[in-house]
């Protein structure tokens, strides 16, 4: 099965569990003085789920024939493993761990060593030029943000 | 008309808002440049940078100049590069690149930019005159019709943004109208879908969504593919006058396309993509026929098509969401979200309530116009530096500033995993072919929808609304025949080589 099917299909599994919140379990809960109105907060996700169940069996049994104009696409799911996988995956890690440690770390360390770490997990050896950069970009970064447009961020760590 | 103008102009004047044009333009050109990185992306970067300057009128030219600069600079690297950093500029490529070639960069940049300038001026010129006329149509709508409206809105979206694929752009814009059931909804003071969970209390957040959708996924494709990222540098950009017999022959073009990729832009879910594609294939067909033979081979006619109709096109889209409140396209709709986050409700109202927004938008739009062509011409050969910065500090910065602006936005950690993990999701779906712009449509359309059907319901005691009032009924058909009638027809021909709809 295609992948786009594949994604109707868990769009399809998810809509079903909204559908069974919205008509089962969400009007139990409405005081007596709302269930003379003509609509329910569960009305429209009702409406939704169903139109949502309808198109995603529309995809899944292929009705629509999408048509097929042979346009190369940008990145072929099929042949994930030619491109630069691990460095992907190894950016997204980085930015689960930068969201970890931002609080903890302060900002201003914490982005210091995204900056570093993401250009080295994409190949970038010259560390020299690497670092300043990195730290000043953060410093920059960090003084529009708290100075100039006034949004706290915590800069230290939390020890100091 | 003459005293909004008046009220415009004090209001655009202000040094604030000129230095708020002069940015916008400067960061768009920036970052449009960067080939993969469309003006939703950057719009979706520079709105935690709006809201925090907290004045709806300087954060709305800010962004207003950013979205022109980004389709400016988005011309610049299809025309020295051949890598459109936007999808409304790939058009500009077919003529423009080869005329850079030919060592003709600086003239195909002049054409650029004054095709530019002329439709985007001709196009704030038409917005000025249809804007308030249809507001003061827009001021008899119930909220019965304003429900039909965005129907018809979102299926006119879908129905574009899927070309031949339409089953799949209206599940992404169902799917987003779901995202904006999560949270409290404003009618009944009682949370849904959030699971228990205190995060989603107040839904989800949309500026996270739009960084999810577009910024990250896009950056993911640089580092997946890095051809994609084409790079070099430009050259030498020289010489950039063009004669008076070259004026006077794209002189018609200009004229001919500004009013064109207005009126596409006008219509929802067609925007300055399609109204730059539809540009060129226009002027084509109606060349002579030696001129004909030229196009593609470095016409300075098939430049300044699709460059003036992409830009005319972007003006025109302003005009339903500054009468309606309704977006035509995705930039719009991010612009929409920044609004409602500003407290300013775009629509009929607003040039009664917010004149100085209505109108400061629009004279910014001349300012920033100008700016484009006297400020960014003469700077192009530097700003065309840019493409010479390597991928290795380009994405991690990319990467960076979408984790900042969800961050910002909200001071809590939790956002940034919340856009990681959709962000994983909007690229599978990008790898999966299903259009993002429709989510992210309905997700900010989704609370307003529910709003106004909600009220109808109320006001007619259940669904006889639609057929009590002939133009809710007639608008519905209208959105239900959009959605039918092109899977229909895609079921039998298989035309349309190029599709890409994605990117304004």
């Amino acid at each position: 099965m295609a992948l786009d099917r594949w994604v109707a299909f868990v769009i399809l599994c998810a809509a079903m569990a909204y559908g069974y919140a919205a008509f089962f379990t969400m009007d139990a809960l409405l005081p007596p003085f709302m269930q003379r109105n003509p609509i329910w907060p569960s009305t429209f996700p009702k409406v939704l789920a169903v139109l949502t169940i309808i198109t995603c069996l529309f995809i899944l049994l292929g009705l629509e024939k999408s048509e097929d104009d042979g346009k190369e696409p940008d990145i072929d799911y099929r042949r994930l493993g030619d491109y630069h996988l691990s460095q992907a995956l190894g950016l997204l890690a980085l930015m689960v761990g930068y969201a970890l440690v931002l609080r903890p770390a302060g900002f201003l360390s914490a982005t210091f060593l995204f900056l570093v770490l993401g250009s080295v997990t994409l190949g970038e050896r010259k560390l020299i030029v690497l670092l300043p950069v990195a730290a000043f970009a953060s410093f920059v970064v960090w003084y529009l943000v708290d100075e100039v447009l006034g949004i706290f961020l915590r800069p230290w760590p939390f020890f100091l | 008309m003459i005293e909004g103008l008046l009220i415009g102009l004090s209001a655009a004047f202000s040094i604030q808002n000129l230095l708020m044009v002069v940015a916008g333009c400067l960061i768009g050109t920036f970052i449009g440049m960067l080939p993969g990185l469309g003006p939703m992306s950057i719009i979706a970067i520079m709105i935690p940078v709006a809201i925090t300057i907290g004045d709806p009128s300087a954060a709305i030219i800010l962004l207003a100049g950013v979205y022109y600069g980004a389709i400016f600079g988005g011309s610049t690297s299809s025309i020295l590069l051949n890598a459109p950093g936007v999808a409304g500029t790939v058009a500009s490529s077919f003529d423009g690149y080869p005329m850079a070639r030919k060592g003709q960069a600086g003239k195909a940049l002049t054409i650029a930019a004054i095709a530019s300038f002329a439709g985007g001026s001709i196009g704030a010129l038409l917005l000025m005159v249809f804007a308030p006329m249809l507001s003061t149509v827009a001021l008899l709508f119930h909220s019965a019709e304003y429900f039909a409206l965005m129907v018809v809105g979102l299926s006119a979206i879908a129905a574009f943004a899927g070309t031949g694929n339409v089953a799949k752009a209206v599940l992404m814009t169902l799917v987003g109208l779901i995202m904006a059931t999560v949270g409290e909804g404003a009618l009944f003071n009682m949370p849904r879908f959030t699971m228990g969970l205190m995060d989603l209390q107040s839904g989800l957040s949309f500026i996270t969504l739009a960084m999810a959708m577009f910024a990250l996924p896009e950056a993911l494709f640089l580092v997946l593919n890095p051809a994609r990222s084409a790079q070099g540098s430009s050259g030498k950009i020289e010489n950039l006058r063009i004669s008076r017999e070259e004026g006077r022959k794209i002189a018609p073009v200009i004229g001919r396309q500004s009013v064109q990729g207005f009126f596409i832009g006008v219509l929802p879910g067609a925007g300055a993509t399609i109204a730059s594609f539809l540009g060129y294939a226009v002027e084509r067909n109606i060349a002579s026929k030696e001129e004909q033979e030229e196009f593609g081979k470095g016409s300075i006619k098939g430049l300044a098509a699709p460059e003036t109709a992409n830009n005319a096109a972007c003006t025109g889209s302003f005009v339903p969401l500054l009468t309606l409140g309704i977006p035509g396209s995705g930039t719009t709709a991010i612009l929409l979200g920044a609004l409602i986050a500003l407290n300013v409700t775009p629509g009929p109202r607003l040039m009664i309530d917010n004149p100085q927004i209505f109108w400061a938008v629009i004279i910014s739009m001349y300012i920033g116009n100008l700016v484009l062509l006297i400020l960014n011409l003469p700077l192009i050969p530097y700003i065309a530096k840019v493409l010479a910065i390597p991928r290795n500090y380009l994405i991690p910065f990319i990467l960076f500033f979408t984790l900042m602006g969800s961050y910002i936005g909200q001071n809590n950690a939790t956002e940034l995993l919340i856009l990681v993990g959709m962000g994983i999701g909007a690229t599978v779906l990008k790898f999966a072919d299903y259009p993002l712009a429709p989510l992210l449509i309905g997700f900010i359309l989704g609370g307003m929808l529910e709003d106004n059907f909600a009220r109808s319901m109320q006001l007619y005691d259940g669904i006889g609304f639609i057929f009590n009032r002939p133009m809710t009924l007639g608008l519905l058909v209208i959105a239900v025949l959009l959605v039918v009638i092109p899977s229909y027809r895609a079921r039998r021909a298989k035309a349309r080589k190029e599709g890409v709809a994605e990117g304004d």
